[in-house]
C-alpha cells in the first residue's frame, strides 16, 4: 500500500503530504478561527493503557489546538497525562480513541513507516535526557535526522553546520556527546531538531536535567526560535520554564483544565536577542554546569 | 540512508566493542579456514592415494589366485587341485587373436629374500618375470639394461635392482653394474638399476629386484608350475574393461569353468581407482561437513552477538525511531553489522585456510580446493545475513515509545 494513498483524509480527498489544511478539513474546535492555520489539532483523544487487569486512562477526551507561530507550555503534574499527550502529539503514540491532525494529516489512519516519515519532516524531538547517539559527533548526531530523510550528504553537512551555528555550537561540531556538558548537549539536540525545519518542535522536560544557568539558555533559543516564527510545544511542571511560553496549557488527570494566553516573562530578553545577529547569540560565559 | 551511512554506522557499531567482535569474528573464522583445510586435506589425500594407484603402473589388470579350488576341483571325488596360474595361461593370454585389447601379459613369481653383497645385506622383495612386466608396473632403468626375452629363455641370473637396493647393498659408492649379488644362495649379476618409484601404500616399491622368472624358480622359489599373479596390460585405458573380459573368458576356458566360477580374482585398476576415487570424495565432503558445522557455530555466535547488540543499543534504536528513522533504516543498520562481522570473519578465513593449507597436516599435503574457498566464502556471508535478519528484525520491530524508555 503506497503511504501516498494513507496520506488521504478520512473523506477521501486527495490531499498530499504537504496540503495544508483547508479551514473546513481539520476541525477547528473550540479555539475561535484565527487567521493562522493549525499545526496541531487533537479532538476527543482518549488514551487507555491496558496494564493486566487494570486499565488506565492517561487522557480523556482532550481537545486542542495549536496554531502555527504558537509556544505552548503543556504542564500537569507527574501522571497527569502529559508525558502521553507528547506522545501523542510526537506521533510515537496513536490515540486509542478521538482524532489527531498533523498539518492537516490524520495520524490516526497511518501505518507505522508513514509515521516514522511524520516524525522525521513535520517533528523535531527535544528530550530531558537528550537523547544524542552515543559515541557520535555533534554534527553527525544533526545530520542523522538529514540521513534519515533522505538528503544527500553535502546538503546534509550544510544544513547540520547551520543549524549548529543558530544554537551556536558550531565550534563544537566534531565533539562527541561525552565531551560536552549538559547544556550543550541539549543544544546539539535542539539543532537536530529544528534542521529537518519541522512544523513542529517539540520538547520534553527540556530543562529537566539542567541547572538553572543552562536552563535559561536553552530556553532562550526556544523563545528566539519561536520568534523566528516556529512553532514549539515544551512540556514541563516547573512554571519558571512555563513562563517562557505565550499560552500555558494545564493537564490533571487526563483532561486540559486551564488553558491561558500569558504574556511571556523574559520578553525584554528576547527583544534584545532578536536584534542580535544570527548565530552570535550564544550566551557568554561558562556553558558548563550541567548534569554530565 | 545510503549504503555508505550504513556501512558507516555498522562500523561504528563494531568497533565501539573490538574485543566483542573479534571474538565473534573468530566464530567465523575458524569454520571459514577449517571448511578450506579440511576440504583441502580430503582433496589432498585422496589426490595421493589417486598417485599411488597410478604409481602402481597405468592400464594393468592384475590377475591372482584368490585360494579358491579350480580345475575340475570335485570331478576326482577325492583328490582336489589348488587352481593355477600356469606358462599355458600366460600364452593363452598373451594372443592377439584372442584378446585383441591385451597388450602384454607378464607372469610373476615372488619371493622375500636377502640379498648380500659383500659385507652388506638387505632383504628384498624378489620378482621373477619377464621384459613386460617393467612397462606394464611403471619401473624405468636408470642405469644399465632391463632384463630380456633372452634372459628369461636362458634362465639366465641376471637381476634388476630397485634404488633401496642398489643404496643398502654398495654403500661405498661403488658401481653396482656389473657386480655380482648373491640372494637367497645364488649369485645374480646386477644388469641394471631401477628409477626410483617411491612408497606405494604400505610397501616400498624400491625395495624390489627383478629377475627372469625362469631363474628365480630355478633357484628362489622351486619349479612350480605356477605363478603368484598375471599383471595384463591393457592397450589403453579405455579398453581396459574389454580387455578384463577377454581375459576373464581365456582364463575361463583354460580351467574348464565359468567366468563365475573363476578361481582367479581380476583386478582392475580403473575399477580400483574409481573406488578410491569416490571413498575419498565421501572422506572429503565428510571433513567439509564437519567443518561446516563449525561455521554454523560461529554463525550462531554472530547471532548471538547481535541480539545482545540490539538489547544494548534499545534506547539508541529509540532515540533513531524518534527523530524519524524508518523500520527499513533499522533493519538495514543490524544487518549490515552482522554481515560485516562474519565478512570480515570470512576474509580472514579464507587467508589462514590458504596459509594453513601450505602446511602438511598428518602426512598429507593438502590440496586446495577453489570451490571450497568460495563455498566457504558465499557460506559466511549467507551466514551473517541469516542470523543477523532475527537481531535486526527485532531491533527495528521496537515500538519507539517502548525502545525510548529502555535504559
Amino acid at each position: 500500500m503506497s503511504s501516498r494513498r494513507l496520506f488521504r483524509r478520512r473523506d477521501g480527498s486527495p490531499e498530499g503530504l504537504r496540503a495544508l489544511p483547508s479551514q473546513g478539513g481539520a476541525p477547528t474546535g473550540s479555539v475561535p478561527l484565527g487567521g493562522r492555520r493549525p499545526v496541531v489539532v487533537l479532538r476527543s483523544v482518549s488514551k487507555t493503557y491496558s496494564t493486566g487487569a487494570i486499565e488506565v486512562n492517561a487522557l480523556r477526551r482532550v481537545s486542542l489546538r495549536v496554531e502555527a507561530g504558537d509556544f505552548v507550555a503543556i504542564m500537569g503534574a507527574s501522571g497527569s497525562g502529559k508525558s502521553t499527550m507528547m506522545n501523542i502529539i510526537g506521533c510515537l503514540d496513536v490515540p486509542t480513541r478521538g482524532h489527531y491532525w498533523l498539518e492537516g494529516v490524520d495520524v490516526r489512519q497511518l501505518e507505522d513507516s508513514d509515521l516514522s516519515r511524520i516524525r522525521n519532516r513535520k517533528i523535531g524531538f527535544v528530550f530531558q535526557n537528550y537523547n544524542l547517539i552515543p559515541r557520535t559527533t555533534a554534527l553527525a548526531n544533526v545530520e542523522l535526522a538529514l540521513a534519515y530523510g533522505g538528503v544527500k550528504a553535502k546538503e546534509r553537512h550544510a544544513r547540520a553546520m547551520g543549524a549548529l551555528c543558530q544554537v551556536g555550537l558550531e565550534d563544537r561540531s566534531h565533539h562527541l556527546p561525552s565531551e560536552m556538558s549538559g547544556g550543550q548537549q541539549q543544544r546539539v539536540a535542539i539543532a537536530r531538531a529544528l534542521v529537518t525545519n519541522p512544523a513542529l518542535i517539540l520538547a520534553d522536560e527540556p530543562t529537566g536535567n539542567l541547572d538553572t544557568a543552562s536552563s535559561h539558555e536553552v530556553m532562550a533559543i526556544f523563545s528566539r526560535l519561536n520568534a523566528e516564527g516556529r512553532t514549539v510545544v515544551i512540556i514541563t511542571h516547573e512554571p519558571d520554564i512555563a513562563s517562557f511560553a505565550s499560552r500555558v496549557v494545564r493537564l490533571r488527570d487526563g483532561q486540559i483544565y486551564e488553558d491561558s494566553r500569558i504574556v511571556p516573562v523574559h520578553s525584554e530578553t528576547r527583544m534584545e536577542e532578536r536584534e542580535a545577529p544570527p548565530g552570535t547569540m550564544a550566551v557568554s560565559g561558562d556553558l558548563g554546569g550541567g548534569a554530565t | 540512508m545510503s549504503v555508505f551511512d550504513n556501512l558507516r554506522v555498522a562500523i561504528g557499531g563494531i568497533s565501539s566493542n573490538k574485543l566483542r567482535s573479534v571474538l565473534t569474528t573468530l566464530g567465523v573464522l575458524i569454520g571459514v579456514a577449517a571448511v578450506i583445510i579440511l576440504v583441502a586435506v580430503g582433496t589432498g589425500s585422496s589426490q595421493a592415494v589417486e598417485s599411488r594407484i597410478n604409481q602402481l603402473g597405468t592400464n594393468t589388470l592384475t590377475v591372482f589366485n584368490t585360494g579358491r579350488f579350480g580345475r575340475g576341483a570335485f570331478s576326482g571325488g577325492t583328490q582336489t587341485q589348488e587352481a593355477t596360474l600356469t606358462i599355458a595361461d600366460v600364452n593363452a593370454l598373451d594372443n592377439p587373436n584372442n584378446a585383441p585389447d591385451v597388450k602384454s601379459v607378464s607372469p610373476v613369481v615372488t619371493t622375500s629374500e636377502t640379498a648380500t653383497y659383500g659385507a652388506e645385506s638387505y632383504t628384498t622383495t624378489v620378482e621373477g618375470s619377464t621384459p613386460s612386466y617393467l612397462s606394464a608396473e611403471d619401473y624405468t632403468v636408470q642405469a644399465g639394461s632391463a632384463i630380456s626375452s633372452q634372459d628369461v629363455t636362458s634362465h639366465a641370473q641376471v637381476v634388476d635392482i630397485g634404488s633401496d637396493v642398489a643404496s643398502n647393498l654398495f654403500t661405498t659408492g661403488e658401481n653396482p653394474l656389473g657386480a655380482t649379488i648373491m640372494i637367497g644362495s645364488t649369485n645374480f649379476e646386477v644388469i641394471g638399476v631401477l628409477a626410483s618409484k617411491g612408497t606405494s601404500g604400505l610397501t616400498d616399491q624400491d625395495a624390489v629386484a627383478i629377475a627372469p622368472y625362469t631363474a628365480v624358480e630355478d633357484h628362489l622359489t622351486g619349479y612350480a608350475q605356477s605363478f603368484s599373479e598375471l599383471i595384463v596390460q591393457g592397450r589403453s585405458s579405455s579398453t581396459l574393461n574389454l580387455a578384463e573380459a577377454e581375459v576373464e573368458n581365456i582364463l575361463a576356458a583354460q580351467n574348464d569353468t565359468t567366468v563365475a566360477d573363476l578361481p582367479f580374482e581380476v583386478l582392475n585398476q580403473a575399477t580400483l581407482l574409481s573406488t578410491v576415487q569416490s571413498t575419498s570424495s565421501t572422506f572429503t565432503v565428510l571433513l567439509g561437513a564437519v567443518a561446516a558445522i563449525s561455521l554454523l557455530v560461529g554463525g550462531i555466535g554472530v547471532m548471538n552477538i547481535m541480539l545482545v547488540t540490539v538489547t544494548e543499543r534499545t534506547h539508541e534504536i529509540g532515540i533513531r525511531k524518534a527523530i524519524g528513522a524508518p523500520k527499513s533504516a533499522i533493519l538495514a543498520q543490524f544487518l549490515f553489522e552482522a554481515v560485516l562481522l562474519s565478512l570480515i570473519g570470512g576474509t580472514v578465513g579464507v587467508a589462514i585456510g590458504v596459509i594453513g593449507s601450505r602446511f602438511k597436516i598428518v602426512g598429507v599435503q593438502p590440496v586446495i580446493a577453489p570451490y571450497s574457498i568460495v563455498l566457504a566464502f558465499c557460506v559466511s556471508i549467507a551466514v551473517g545475513v541469516f542470523f543477523g535478519f532475527y537481531p535486526a528484525n527485532r531491533a527495528a520491530s521496537l515500538r519507539p515509545i517502548d525502545a525510548l524508555r529502555y535504559e
